[in-house]
């Protein structure tokens, strides 16, 4: 495991294969939270921890899944592991660590439902990725999130001003095809990597 | 339960008034993902609607006997459980749908309308009336896909209703030529700001035709939220804007 070979992963899942931009993963949260740069920053460092974490517990679990041969299960058992994991960290960060539970804390439930976070941990196993490939690939799908995002709501802080946007553009719309733009800007990072 | 409303209106409610995507603007990922052609749309669209009502129907008939504090996980597991069903059917029956719908097959799980649904209405009503919501639901979610479907594959390649169609169709089928005649396809309607283009035009057709009623969300908020029950600061969550 080279560590350009590392490089590559990461970068590849920030720029190329971005996730809300590029394949269709988190886009909930992405239109959903990306009002203001601060809650945008804090979503964003939430998912890439519990990714990198559901990513680090689902992946020895497809094992033993594997082993057993109950491989079809894997939808099941992960999303179980996933709300379990989101409400041990929860439970974790408000008793020990009450200062980054109140920036992240209302983030952590959400989470639970956010198919970037289920669709990183399947494609994980779908791709063949090795233990570390996984995680790094977990953790550059996060990184990429939080990029998306953070473009996302210094956008959308811009356009705050509705007035001159036509009436029947005015709220989910109008960020729907600020994402738009956005996104077709990510395309020119295709082909990136062969 | 509360006031009995009719069962027609029920059915219908998801249609229309209360349509899962574009109202509620819930179960987006899907939505944008699987709409590149009618084909996808409609199979994405049956398979997210077989789940939504075998759980519905489940989770209306079980609720009773969950405790409440942990009824998400429960009815997190009986969504799972169908998901799993209907991925297996369909990796045996149609595996061409299987391979076309990939990562977003499993991801049903995730769908906000089937938990969205499952925490507002099924875990207060009856069997048979959960059921016609899951009905009415999952075919508002399919008639939205199939729209989106439409515009996308009309402008990306030209034709309408193109493809195999789950084996069904002949082999000679290639579609309904409808622009392929005149102008060469636009290939980015069916690749990723196709889909977002195409998205906020019918968002933006449903506010221009429903201007004046003012029932249609102007942002993403509270409401359709999954965890809007437990939901412990609404006030933050609202201001959050968390979908």
């Amino acid at each position: 495991m080279s560590f350009t070979k590392i490089l590559i992963i990461i970068i590849s899942m920030v720029l190329v294969n971005n996730y809300p931009l590029a394949q269709f993963l988190g886009i909930c949260p992405f239109l959903g939270v990306s009002k203001d740069i601060e809650s945008s920053k804090g979503m964003g460092i939430a998912v890439t921890f519990v990714m990198v974490l559901a990513t680090a517990v689902t992946w020895p679990i497809q094992q033993l899944l594997n082993k057993f041969g109950i491989g079809y299960l894997q939808t099941l058992v992960f999303i179980l592991v996933i709300a379990a994991l989101v409400q041990l960290v929860e439970m974790f960060m408000k008793k020990s660590m009450p200062a980054l539970y109140s920036s992240l804390g209302i983030f952590l439930p959400l989470i639970t439902t956010n198919c970037a976070v289920l669709g990183v941990c399947i494609s994980n196993i779908d791709d063949g990725l090795n233990y570390i490939e996984s995680l790094v690939q977990a953790f550059g799908a996060g990184i990429g999130f939080l990029f998306a995002m953070l473009i996302m709501a210094g956008v959308r802080s811009k356009i705050e001003d509705q007035s001159r946007i036509p009436e029947s553009f005015r709220g989910v719309p109008i960020v729907l095809v600020t994402a738009a733009i956005l996104s077709l800007s990510f395309m020119g990072f295709n082909g990136m990597f062969s | 339960m509360e006031n009995q409303k009719s069962k027609l209106s029920i059915l219908t409610n998801g249609l229309i008034k209360e349509n899962p995507v574009l109202v509620l603007v819930i179960g987006t990922c899907p939505t944008l993902a699987t709409s590149t052609s009618v084909e996808t749309a409609v199979g994405m669209g049956l398979a997210a609607t077989a789940v939504l009502i075998c759980s519905n129907i489940v989770i209306s008939a079980v609720h009773h006997f969950i405790p409440d504090n942990v009824r998400i996980p429960c009815y997190i597991t009986v969504i799972a459980a169908f998901v799993t069903i209907v991925q297996m059917l369909l990796q045996a029956f149609v595996p061409s749908l299987y391979s076309a719908l990939g990562l977003f097959l499993p991801l049903i799980v995730v769908n906000c309308i089937i938990l969205g649904r499952a925490e507002m209405f099924a875990g207060k009503n009856g069997v048979v009336d959960s059921a016609l919501d899951g009905i009415g639901m999952g075919l508002g979610f399919t008639l939205t896909l199939m729209v989106m479907g439409t515009i996308r594959e009309i402008l990306g390649t030209g034709t309408w209703l193109a493809g195999s169609w789950f084996g069904l169709a002949p082999a000679s089928w290639k579609g309904i030529p409808i622009l392929s005649n005149f102008i060469p396809g636009m290939s980015i309607m069916t690749l990723v700001p196709g889909g977002f283009f195409a998205f906020a035009i019918v968002m933006a057709a449903v506010h221009y035709l429903t201007r004046d009623k003012s029932k249609i969300k102007n942002d993403f908020g509270c409401a359709g939220c999954a965890m809007e029950d437990s939901c412990t600061d609404k006030s933050a969550c609202a201001e959050k804007g968390a979908a």
